[in-house]
């Protein structure tokens, strides 16, 4: 069945990966991007070339004038968002004692305040639906912490108890709430680590390497999907299995 | 648009979405307490009236209803605004 979906910041990455795959299940897809036009073209190229069907559509989710300008460019064209996955994910790396005020807002802002804004704004069409999906991007770092990320893990800890309690409210409309917490996943977020901190990452991962976004989208399509039809208010780890 | 077609309104949708028993729909039965509408369908009622009459409640004043006749007064001031 062919729904509509939007994935915010799915120009790189994981959004990226998550955008294709829930195109070649046949959906039809939004992209959004804050600022990288070309590389949300770009996907939604590969979408269409792969027979698929996207579009871009800029954003900024941690704004709610934007989010709800958003929604009605992905309504008009595409319909009712019937499948969110909320992506968009911002670091700002600093030890707490070093953390201007600035990083912690920006990061809660675009990883956590949007999570807020786009699910109500999806939550609308998905109660007169009666069925509705909604994904969001947690880390490994919002349920074990990891220093030098305190705001970055507040707000994907903030993600796991927003799913918990959304998945309660709207569970009798037919509508799931979940979560996906990925660990070390090879993006343009990782790659800005170094060698140094990866490869001695990889040494703690059961799996002995980094993840890929393909292996995240793989877990987000599950949740996305009519086979997660009984799995709501859950967070599925996907890292490879971190310090095992 | 008069109070009595909002009223009407109001009571069709409970009775063909909600399944309340028309006999029940007093003016100031509570949606929670007497009607038996749990707190997200009081929501998707307000949602419904929105797109019924063309009107935009926001959070704040939808917070405030818990009876018939408040929804209906709401709408009612929407319409006249």
């Amino acid at each position: 069945m062919s729904r509509v979906a939007l994935v915010t910041g799915g120009s790189r990455g994981i959004g990226r990966a998550v955008a294709e795959l829930l195109a070649t299940q046949g959906h039809r897809v939004a992209v959004n991007y804050t600022a990288n036009e070309a590389a949300a073209d770009a996907a939604v190229e590969a979408i269409a070339a792969a027979g698929g069907s996207a579009i871009a559509v800029q954003a900024d989710v941690g704004d709610a004038d934007s989010v709800t300008a958003m929604f009605a460019v992905v309504g008009e064209r595409l319909g009712s968002v019937e499948i969110l996955v909320n992506n968009a994910g911002i670091t700002r790396d600093a030890l707490v004692l070093r953390m201007g005020v600035e990083a912690w807002d920006e990061v809660i802002e675009t990883n956590l305040r949007s999570v807020y804004l786009t699910s109500k704004a999806a939550l609308r069409g998905m109660l007169r639906a009666r069925w509705g999906r909604i994904v969001s991007i947690s880390s490994v770092s919002g349920i074990a912490g990891n220093p030098g990320q305190a705001n970055y893990a507040a707000s994907k800890a903030g993600i796991i108890g927003f799913t918990k309690s959304v998945a309660g409210e709207v569970g009798s409309r037919g509508i799931t709430v979940n979560a996906v917490a990925p660990g070390f996943i090879e993006t343009d977020m990782t790659d800005a680590l170094g060698d140094e901190i990866t490869t001695a990452a990889s040494e703690r991962i059961a799996l002995g390497r980094l993840g890929q976004p393909e292996e995240v989208a793989a877990a987000v399509g599950y949740l996305a999907s009519d086979d997660a039809s009984y799995v709501t208010g859950h967070t599925l780890v996907v890292d490879g299995g971190i310090a095992l | 648009m008069d109070r009595s077609e909002i009223e009407s309104k109001l009571n069709d949708l409970l009775v063909d979405e909600l399944g309340i028993d028309r006999d029940a729909l007093a003016q100031d039965a509570k949606f929670e307490e007497d009607l038996d509408v749990d707190s997200l369908g009081v929501v998707e009622l307000l949602m419904a009236l929105e797109d019924n009459f063309g009107v935009k409640i926001p959070d704040e004043e939808a917070e405030q209803i818990t009876t018939v006749g408040e929804a209906v007064d709401l709408v009612e001031k929407k319409l006249a605004s």
